[in-house]
């Protein structure tokens, strides 16, 4: 697959890309399969799923990290982020969704340009520009999101819960997340930040499915989030 | 009625502490004194049976029992409360555990694929002491007592 694509010549070998995988045996094979033709490590940690996505992944040329149990897609995030550091030879950590809603092109100019600019972090946004379009409820609920993350974090996002992130080995150091479900999104911007390194936003498409519809974050959850930074 | 007041005084006092981030030792300690002053109320209840209705009457409630009551759902909030903070920190350290054997594991699997084909293997004891860094130290003073 690797024939001379336009824009990557070799697998980029010091870049892991960390998928947080639960129960998305329909799709992580294809996500797998979309990543490895422009990145040489590929990690999958899964998350207790029940279905076939360990298999499929495995099959696919994933390494996997295997939670004994469900403890959540923040707990993934630390677990594999810790995995690449386990890699002296690692120097960018690349968080990736399972669900392939993430265009792997993005991934790899937000790679590229946190080398060009000497970037440690770089956020991906579906905000910066028009190309993806979010119905009318699930701008709010993102928007919101923002605007605590923003608050809780002294940062100026303009997208929190985009799972597209580039983070260079010395930030990925720092990161401590102790948020087990969805409110790392918002500790992993609030840990980075306080780093001091430098960071930019870039702009990436995300791809709604049907099926990423479906198992995307709801209103409801939206509430825990909101619990779970709020009561520590 | 002194009740209501004593009553919202409560319930804030409790939110305020909710909100407020866990100093162990002084939760602990006011666990403890509330504690105190329930087995003194207790034995004071027994002893004097009537004591209880006539602080309930200073506060403005009918009878002992209903101020029973409310102390009954204030202390019910404590509870609930004491529970999610344990929780917590039973969660934090079974992710702590998993995560761990889950890292040890995977890089054990990399090395086995990796001595066949002679690449360097992966630095094990890295992810190992970052594990022991992140230890929940304060969760073990947040258990009730």
């Amino acid at each position: 697959m690797t024939d001379a694509s336009p824009a990557g010549p070799v697998p980029a070998p010091d870049t892991w890309v960390v998928v947080p995988l639960y129960n998305e045996a329909t799709v992580i094979g294809d996500v797998v399969r979309g990543l490895r033709e422009r990145f040489a490590h590929v990690v999958c940690v899964d998350d207790g799923s029940q279905d076939d996505s360990v298999r499929q992944a495995a099959a696919a040329g994933a390494t996997i990290v295997r939670h004994p149990v469900n403890l959540g897609q923040g707990a993934a995030l630390q677990t594999g982020i810790e995995f690449a550091l386990a890699h002296p030879d690692m120097r960018y950590v690349v968080t990736f969704d399972a669900d392939g809603q993430h265009r792997v092109e993005d991934a790899v100019e937000m790679v590229r340009r946190a080398r060009d600019e000497n970037l440690a972090i770089v956020f991906g946004s579906r905000f910066l520009d028009d190309r993806t379009r979010p119905g009318l409820l699930k701008r709010i609920v993102l928007k919101t999101a923002v605007w605590v993350t923003n608050m809780t974090t002294g940062t100026r996002l303009t997208d929190a819960h985009n799972g597209l992130r580039v983070i260079r080995r010395d930030a990925a150091e720092r990161v401590h997340l102790t948020q087990d479900r969805m409110a790392h999104a918002t500790e992993i911007v609030l840990q980075l930040n306080r780093t001091g390194l430098p960071w930019a936003e870039q702009a990436v498409e995300l791809i709604y499915t049907d099926y990423s519809k479906a198992k995307g974050q709801s209103l409801l959850n939206s509430v825990n989030i909101l619990v779970d930074l709020v009561v520590r | 009625m002194w009740i209501q007041i004593l009553l919202v005084v409560a319930l804030l006092a409790l939110g305020f502490v909710v909100l407020r981030r866990p100093g162990s030792d002084s939760h602990q300690a006011l666990r403890r004194l509330l504690y105190g002053l329930f087995v003194l109320a207790a034995i004071l209840s027994v002893l004097f049976p009537q004591w209880l209705s006539w602080l309930a009457r200073l506060v403005g409630v009918g009878r002992g029992t209903d101020l029973l009551l409310y102390a009954l759902v204030v202390m019910f909030f404590v509870f609930v409360y004491t529970q999610y903070r344990r929780n917590v920190a039973i969660q934090r350290q079974l992710t702590l555990l998993a995560r761990r054997v889950a890292l040890q594991q995977a890089l054990e699997e990399e090395r086995a694929a990796m001595t066949g084909s002679g690449a360097p293997a992966p630095d094990q004891s890295q992810a190992v002491t970052r594990q022991s860094d992140a230890s929940p130290s304060r969760s073990t003073s947040s258990n009730p007592d």
